[in-house]
């Protein structure tokens, strides 16, 4: 399958998936049909916002990631930590026993994601001042900035080409490391995520050519062994000391929460969080239904990264925890004095270059047969119950049909259709068992006392 | 292709809603975003003026392959002084949609801005209809 250059962090486990769904009615931009019994995700539709893994009532979608020891690979291994691991921990853990823990895992640095958010802050403000058409949009959220290329392509240049804190703060530690004379090659920056969408903006960074960022490591995979780690100290008492780091501002602890950016910016500035109210407002944004916003924070999980799709914590403890820990760094600056000296390399480093329409709306590439392939869909559109069942593999009757018109499914799949096709002869009902194993996976019909819900559900093994 | 939209007169929660799916059509058809973004806009503020003064209305479109042509119809108070209401800030919206954020005087301005033509055509007591040409090429 041509995958058109885009990588994707989420994968789906054919073994565990049993085809159900859940993932299909959730997912944003209807990127999923049920193939062969298994969800299958459309490379060029899908934003990577791991809303399907959410709903995967069996763990069946994951995201691909790092092997841990890849770390190894470089002699300079720097963890880019972003606050919302911290908000995992319970207050009586500091920061400093949590980054000390990390070099015992094998990191050489620690550095967090915020570190530059000040700077971020003061480029994206006049970045906004002089943008010709407000709202700006924030580009921080790599699934956000998916969602309007491929959804809301007119809204594109409104994106602040405005390098993320991710980005930014990895190019800021490789090149301080590299100024105390490590070799590039030497060093190894691993960001500790708290999604699918920014494995994916690392492995497949959209604007910049190249990611910064050489490796991206599981949230809930790191968190577990650092609270291990923290755990079996606490009983023996032996803390050693920890590593300490410039402190970060109130700002910067909370600019990955619901909120952190918008309440830094100029204006009338409205901060929108979870991927479908995103949606909804981009809708009315774009035939000007908005007026007078000047800025847009738009964040692709409920409660911001609090709530990313790897962040083993509950969200609002988390947004909590945070909240707490910020108002305890009342009075630190914004942009860390070991900034200020990189002041002129930020400034000519904070760009992340133009960035494309994707737009998947379209039926055809050419108008024309766009139209007519439009006039078939509705068409077909006569015909389908407007149920929308899924029973197909096809999240709704729309969806089936546009499907028929791209030659990627066919009439028959429909179960209403089939009924109609046998009341009139055209099908026999042994083809159309046969049609629904061919979506569903062969045998899927028949008795199994292991499903969810059924007799023996407690043998299904976990 | 013949799309119809009806639009219910002072319901401003489902303003909006027929801009929307033509929008959809027009993304499905790959009409360039500019192209797009200029119609919607101009069909939004027709949208909104039938919510705001007429009781009920439709919207048309014809979509053809170098053309979109827009007619907006609406049954309504109709428009007295056409002129005077092409002109910018002229509003005689009520006090209650001027709080709900409508009727600042710029719907006609604002559609004639973004249409390649625009002709609206009006009857005292009994309707109003705007009609919109898109060129696509």
């Amino acid at each position: 399958m041509v995958e058109s250059g885009f990588y994707h962090a989420l994968k789906v486990d054919e073994d565990k998936c049993f085809g159900c769904i859940h993932c299909m009615n959730v997912c944003p931009t209807a990127a999923i049909r049920i193939l062969k019994g298994v969800a299958s995700i459309r490379p060029d539709w899908c934003v990577d916002c791991g809303e399907c893994m959410r709903a995967c009532p069996v763990d069946a979608i994951f995201v691909e990631q790092d092997d841990f020891d890849k770390i190894f690979q470089y002699k300079c291994r720097v963890a880019l930590v972003p606050a919302v691991l911290i908000g995992q921990f319970p207050e009586k853990v500091t920061e400093a026993e949590i980054f000390s823990v990390m070099r015992e895992l094998g990191f050489t640095h620690v550095f967090q994601t915020e570190h530059t958010t000040g700077v971020i802050t003061r480029a994206m403000v006049e970045a906004a001042r002089d943008a010709e058409e407000k709202p700006a949009i924030s580009s921080f959220c790599p699934a956000i900035v998916r969602l309007v290329q491929i959804k809301f392509p007119s809204l594109l240049d409104q994106v602040l080409a405005i390098k993320p804190p991710i980005d930014a703060s990895a190019v800021y530690f490789r090149k301080r490391l590299e100024d105390e004379g490590i070799p590039s090659e030497d060093i190894g920056i691993f960001y500790i995520t708290p999604c699918a969408a920014k494995i994916a903006a690392v492995k497949s960074p959209v604007g910049e050519e190249k990611s910064p960022i050489n490796g991206v490591i599981n949230m809930k995979f790191i968190y577990n062994k650092i609270y291990k780690l923290i755990k079996s100290r606490n009983e023996t008492s032996s803390i050693s000391p920890g590593e300490m780091l410039p402190l970060l501002s109130p700002g910067a602890i909370k600019y990955s929460l619901t909120g952190g950016e918008a309440s830094l910016m100029e204006g009338r500035c409205l901060a929108i969080d979870e991927i479908h109210n995103v949606i909804e407002f981009l809708e009315k944004l774009e035939h000007d239904e908005i007026e007078g916003v000047d800025f847009l924070e738009l964040r692709a999980c409920d409660q911001s990264c609090a709530g990313g799709v790897l962040v083993g914590g509950n969200r609002f403890l988390t947004t909590e925890r945070l909240n707490k820990r910020a108002k305890r760094f009342e009075g630190v600056a914004d942009i860390p004095a070991d900034i200020k000296a990189y002041t002129h390399f930020m400034a000519n480093n904070l760009d992340i270059g133009p960035l494309e329409p994707r737009s998947m709306m379209a039926l055809d590439q050419d108008m024309g047969e766009a139209m007519r392939k439009m006039q078939q869909v509705r068409h077909l559109m006569c015909f389908l119950p407007g149920i929308d069942c899924a029973a197909c593999g096809a999240p709704n009757c729309q969806s089936l049909a546009e499907d028929i018109v791209r030659r990627e499914a066919q009439l028959s799949a429909c179960v209403f259709i089939q009924r109609m096709m046998e009341k009139h002869s055209k099908l026999s009902g042994e083809h159309a068992l046969k049609i629904i194993e061919k979506i569903w996976g062969k045998n899927r019909l028949d008795k199994d006392c292991k499903k969810k819900g059924a007799e023996n559900e407690s043998n299904m093994e976990l | 292709m013949k799309f119809k939209y009806e639009i219910e007169g002072g319901n401003f929660s489902k303003a909006g809603n027929a801009s929307s799916a033509v929008k959809k059509i027009l993304k499905q058809l790959n009409v360039p975003p500019a192209i797009i973004k200029k119609l919607v806009v101009a069909l939004y503020e027709g949208e909104v003026n039938v919510v705001a003064h007429a009781w009920n209305g439709c919207i048309h479109v014809d979509i053809e392959a170098d053309r979109i042509f827009v007619s907006i119809e609406d049954e309504g108070p109709g428009i007295p002084d056409i002129e005077q209401a092409m002109q910018e800030g002229y509003s005689t919206a009520s006090q209650a949609v001027r709080e709900m954020g409508f009727g600042a005087g710029m719907g006609l301005p604002n559609m004639k801005k973004n249409a390649d033509y625009l002709n609206v055509k009006s009857e005292v007591g009994k309707g109003t209809t705007v009609e919109i040409i898109t060129f696509l090429k």
